[in-house]
């Protein structure tokens, strides 16, 4: 029963957490799986935890999904509170009523244990009284029979006692019986003679069961109408033998009543006098004759013959059942004789206050007037109702956490809120001072460009002077650096482009070699420095001119090329580019390294490239357009730890922090780099050891240019094109990468290890190139390339001529320009192609220029006349358009961007659209193809003149439907690219 | 011979001291077109002539025009750098900062500077001009420039 309580409590207890749970879980779905493992790991603690993580996580939910549904904040806040209040009040009112119900369930059953238990013991006291009384009766029937129906009697005093002393363990109750006759008063004088003494008066003070008493000290009772006078006694209360037993109140009326009623009949509990115990006497009437159950009391009065009382201890016949029964330390039993009802006779038991519980269950004794009562009541107070208490407490607790969770939740929105709206505010200013930023960015690159304009324009000028080749080389030089450092800024202001995406390579023409000779040249100083030995290879198989991004491809070279000199203090940086195919081909010899130093297998860093664990077939099938290209940086540095590998690549990431302290860097450039080659459609992949070096190896993917593919990276208009040379070196390494410049100028070479077997067997060379480490004379510092002119058949000793490396076409030119005494008739071989090629692009070109500005408008007619083009003059963007309407002559524009009335964007516009409208009317059979030279979708290229050359100028271009641009004043060098990529694609097309 | 000699020395003086653009504006000056530099040159200074009147106008005006004035300068900008004149052009960056602000005060200083400017340019190319002329008449040859 109690179990089942507890168990039945703890259900409620879960069933009400639960609840809360789930209607919690219920928004947050999901959630109830984590709060079930936790159910499940039993830690409360951590169930708590997690509770509370839910909650948390589940009131920003909350915050999301209702921010928008619920009105304004305020409004929303009271709401909160409201609910809050409440729920803590029904959380109260909740636990108050379970306690009080489960207090008033275990009350209850309290009740129903002290009912039945009293019940029990009342049932008990009232059979065993009974018993005494059956006893009692039947003895009332001896008496009946014995003494009254016998003549003489057959009882006396004597044998009455011996009988009631022998059987008195049939009555344990009663102390004692005694026998009163009727004797009225007629037969009063008689009866006294008879028995030999007077009937005695009770005596009202002196109680009738005294023990020292004296019948004979007993008044002789007054003349009375009966009297009742005890003749037989059992031995414990003979002192009661001629006692009228009527003339005492009490007796009396239980004498009376017992003969009316021919039952038996009780007095109210008295005091026993020898054992100081409550008591009662039971009488029963003793009839001359056997009366009818329907007698009338009239009848029954005469009938009556005498009376027997027996005198019951009801103290003892208590306390003798309590004992019988179990459990009697639990309970206090009362026994109460209720016949007057507003004052009850305690009968056994002491007389406490009645506080409390307690259970009455009725007796009967068989006499209908005198009613008895049993009180019962548990000796300790109840006991604590812990399952009440700890119930309701925790369902308080489980309440006022929820409402906890709920006010924490709430004001976390409130938080989160507020703090939202500070990130706002922030943002804001943020992207504000974002803006500032981008805005000093710019204008500060743009300040910085200006000047750098203004340097490379002298260093430009400079070059077109009258200088001596090292003079020459070193403008270059700084022109180069220069440009860099434009080139630099602009990455500075890309590098968001890079990050975010937006980055796009732009796909022009570009030689290859040159941009490694750029890179190399760039390096120079700081290689000497060091006295690092820095070389480039180009394979031969690799196109002269390749279309792509040279100003990316060369940021990545310079990248990786710049990280190798930076943590290499001794031996070499060799950079190769081969074409990807050739990568098979390619063979690692450990001892054959540029200077000698170990190297690690470069191989291994294109181990992991894709296109190679790819079928082979796939990149050597790709068209010829597509040019793979392979560029490997092989230093002999410090090399990079093995588990540094795989980072080296993240941005901002060196291989320690000490590196950082001593070679400075943002470690950004290799991650620049990476996007770049990914850009470019090709891998960047590394292999390294620590103490030997490091290879970095990425591949790109460049378009070829079409048709005019020269096998042969040589510069066709040198002056040395169809020499002989010979070169002197037992390295074969070291000699390849000599012999791939010394080739570029057209000059044959033949390597030989030894000079004098070179000399032999080679007799007719204009010259011989003696690498330093064989040259026995003297030793000179530097890392020096000593040549020969062909005059020094076998004398050498005349002084050499010395090219400092690394060797670059350029400079390589230079000296043997020098050396052999040629007079340098061109300034700058490159720029001298442009100019050429120029006049091969333009010359008979029909060319319209607009610009508003007359000046500029001759300046730039005059540049294009220069280079042998039929220059028409517009000041109008109206007026170009008129020109530019097809069918015209015009074989390209240039257009100034910023014009009064109609700026270049917006005439461009509208020229293409003329020509698409023309174009659809060709195709839908409107307009005559004839009309329009036979010609059905004109296009004719126009390129924006511009003074400022910055980005979005370039995208507007493209937006506008331009072509390109170009900047002002001409420079040959970007005019003759634009042009060349107009010309080009334009023949392009009209194949 | 010597005054040839002199006068040679003095015009490529001069032209050096001129910025880039000009010696590239001599550059473009060939056989097929041997007036060209004199031609762009006096363009520009007639060009510029009727710009700076415009400008003094313009900015003479009650409400000045500033979007007139602007594109004055602008016009102004590019001829002066075409021609090389790059004090004038800077001038004429300052300028243009001033017209954005609508700062009448500023315009007025600009445009008094940029006629400073203006008539040292003239007065150089003018010089070099002169100095062309003479070499002809002393029957020199032009140097080349770079």
């Amino acid at each position: 029963m109690n179990l089942l309580h507890v168990i039945g409590n703890l259900v409620l207890v879960v069933c009400c957490w639960f609840l809360s749970l789930i209607s919690l879980n219920w928004v947050s779905n999901g959630g109830i799986m984590t709060v079930k493992s936790g159910l499940i790991g039993g830690d409360g603690g951590q169930i708590w935890m997690k509770l509370w993580d839910q909650i948390s996580v589940f009131g920003c939910k909350i915050q999301h999904h209702y921010s928008q549904y619920i009105g304004p904040k305020k409004l929303r806040k009271n709401w909160w509170r409201k609910l809050l209040i409440a729920w803590i009040l029904c959380g109260i009112i909740l636990s108050l009523s379970v306690f009080w119900y489960m207090s008033s369930l275990a009350l209850d059953k309290r009740k129903e244990t002290l009912a039945s238990m009293c019940d029990e013991r009342a049932r008990m006291l009232q059979d065993q009284f009974n018993v005494s009384m059956n006893h009692i009766q039947a003895m009332s029937v001896i008496v009946s029979i014995f003494h009254h129906d016998k003549n003489p009697s057959a009882i006396d005093q004597t044998t009455f006692a011996r009988y009631t002393e022998r059987t008195s363990f049939e009555r344990p109750l009663t102390s004692g019986v005694a026998y009163a006759v009727r004797v009225l008063h007629s037969e009063r004088e008689q009866f006294e003679i008879q028995q030999g003494w007077t009937i005695k008066r009770m005596d009202e003070q002196t109680p009738v069961h005294e023990d020292e008493y004296d019948p004979a000290d007993l008044e002789t009772s007054p003349a009375h109408d009966e009297y009742a006078p005890v003749i037989f006694a059992q031995d414990t209360v003979a002192h009661v033998i001629s006692v009228d037993v009527l003339s005492g109140k009490e007796d009396r009326d239980n004498v009376l009543r017992a003969r009316e009623s021919g039952k038996g009949v009780l007095t109210a509990p008295f005091r026993l006098l020898k054992t100081n115990r409550l008591g009662v006497i039971l009488t029963f009437a003793v009839y001359k004759r056997e009366l009818p159950p329907n007698a009338t009391p009239a009848e029954r009065i005469q009938e009556t013959a005498g009376y027997l009382g027996g005198i019951f201890d009801i103290e003892s016949l208590v306390e003798k059942l309590l004992q019988q029964l179990a459990s009697k330390q639990t309970i206090i039993v009362n026994v109460y004789d209720t016949t007057n009802f507003s004052d009850p006779i305690s009968m056994y038991g002491s007389n406490t206050s009645s506080d409390g519980m307690h259970h009455v269950s009725a007796l009967n004794f068989g006499d209908p007037i005198r009613k008895h009562e049993m009180h019962c009541r548990f000796k300790q107070k109840q006991p604590w109702q812990w399952v009440a208490i700890t119930t309701s407490v925790g369902i308080l607790i489980i309440s006022l956490l929820v409402g906890h969770i709920f006010h924490a939740t709430v004001n976390r929105i409130a938080k989160v809120e507020d703090d939202y709206n500070h990130m706002m505010e922030l943002k804001k200013r943020a992207e504000a001072a974002d803006i500032a930023k981008s805005k000093f960015l710019a204008t500060v690159s743009h300040e910085i460009r200006t000047p750098m304009n203004g340097v490379l324009g002298m260093l430009q000028m400079l070059m077109d002077t009258r200088l001596d080749e090292t003079q020459q080389d070193y403008v270059r030089t700084a022109r180069e650096s220069g440009k860099a450092l434009v080139s630099l800024i602009n990455d500075v202001l890309d590098q968001a482009k890079i990050e975010s995406g937006k980055l796009e390579l732009e796909e022009v023409s570009f030689d290859l070699r040159a941009v490694i000779d750029d890179v190399l040249s760039m390096f120079l100083g700081k290689s000497q420095d060091k006295k690092v030995e820095l070389a480039v290879y180009v394979s031969s198989k690799v196109p002269a001119t390749l279309v792509g991004d040279p100003g990316r491809f060369r940021q990545i070279v310079t990248n990786l090329v710049g990280n190798s000199i930076k943590f290499t203090d001794k031996g070499h940086i060799f950079v190769t580019v081969h074409l990807v195919e050739e990568a098979s081909e390619m063979e690692f010899e450990r001892d054959e390294s540029l200077s000698g130093l170990p190297v690690v297998d470069r191989r291994r860093s294109w181990s992991k490239f894709r296109s190679f664990n790819q079928e082979s077939p796939a990149t050597s099938s790709s068209s010829s357009d597509q040019i793979n290209i392979m560029v490997s940086v092989e230093d002999t540095g410090q090399g990079i730890p093995t588990e540094a590998h795989s980072s080296v690549f993240n941005p901002f990431m060196q291989v320690g922090p000490s590196i950082t302290r001593t070679h400075g860097g943002t470690g950004i450039g290799l991650s620049i780099s990476q996007c770049l080659v990914h850009l470019m459609k090709g891998e960047i992949g590394l292999a390294s050891s620590p103490h030997i070096g490091s290879t970095f190896t990425f591949t790109a993917v460049f378009s070829n240019i079409n048709g005019q593919q020269q096998v042969n990276g040589s510069i066709s208009s040198s002056e040395f094109q169809g020499m002989r040379a010979l070169l002197v070196d037992p390295k074969k390494i070291r000699a390849k990468v000599s012999k791939y410049h010394i080739e570029r100028l057209g000059i044959h070479v033949e390597v030989v290890p030894d000079l004098s077997l070179g000399l032999t067997n080679t007799p007719t060379v204009n010259m011989v190139f003696i690498e330093e480490e064989i040259w026995d004379c003297k030793n000179v510092g530097n890392p020096k390339m000593l040549i020969l002119s062909n005059s020094c058949s076998s004398d050498s000793a005349r002084s050499p001529f010395a090219i400092t490396k690394p060797l670059r076409v350029s400079k390589l030119a230079a000296s043997l320009q020098r050396a052999m005494g040629m007079s340098s008739g061109g300034n700058n071989l490159s720029r001298e192609i442009h100019a050429l090629s120029l006049r091969n692009l333009l010359h008979g070109r029909k060319i319209l220029v607009v610009d508003d500005n007359p000046v500029n408008l001759r300046v730039a007619a005059g540049a294009l006349k220069k280079y042998g083009a039929d220059v028409v003059h517009a000041e109008r963007g109206a007026k170009a358009i008129t020109l530019l309407t097809p069918p015209h002559l015009f074989d390209a524009c240039f257009m100034d961007i910023q014009m009064p009335e109609m700026d270049g964007f917006e005439a461009t516009e509208r020229i293409r659209k003329i020509e698409l409208g023309i174009k659809n009317g060709i195709e839908d059979g409107e307009l005559s193809v004839e009309a329009y030279g036979n010609v059905s979708n004109w296009h004719v290229p126009i390129l924006a003149m511009t003074a400022d050359v910055i980005q979005a100028t370039n995208e507007a271009c493209a937006r506008s439907g331009m072509d390109g641009y170009v900047s002002k004043p001409f420079e040959a060098e970007q005019l003759y690219r634009e042009v060349s990529r107009v010309f080009q694609t334009m023949s392009d097309e009209s194949h | 011979m010597a005054t040839v000699g002199q006068l040679q020395k003095q015009f490529v003086d001069f032209s050096t001291s001129l910025y880039r653009e000009f010696i590239q504006l001599q550059k473009l000056q060939d056989e097929s077109n041997p007036d060209f530099v004199f031609e762009v040159v006096s363009l520009f200074f007639e060009d510029s002539e009727k710009l700076l009147n415009n400008l003094a106008i313009a900015l003479q005006q009650q409400v000045v025009d500033f979007k007139q004035v602007d594109a004055h300068v602008h016009q102004f900008k590019g001829s002066s750098s075409s021609i090389g004149a790059h004090r004038v052009k800077n001038m004429c960056v300052a300028f243009r900062n001033f017209c954005e602000e609508k700062n009448l005060d500023g315009c007025l200083r600009c445009l008094q500077q940029i006629n400073h400017e203006y008539c040292l340019v003239k007065n150089k190319l003018e010089n070099v001009f002169r100095l062309e002329r003479q070499i002809l008449e002393a029957g020199g040859t032009i140097p080349l420039i770079a």
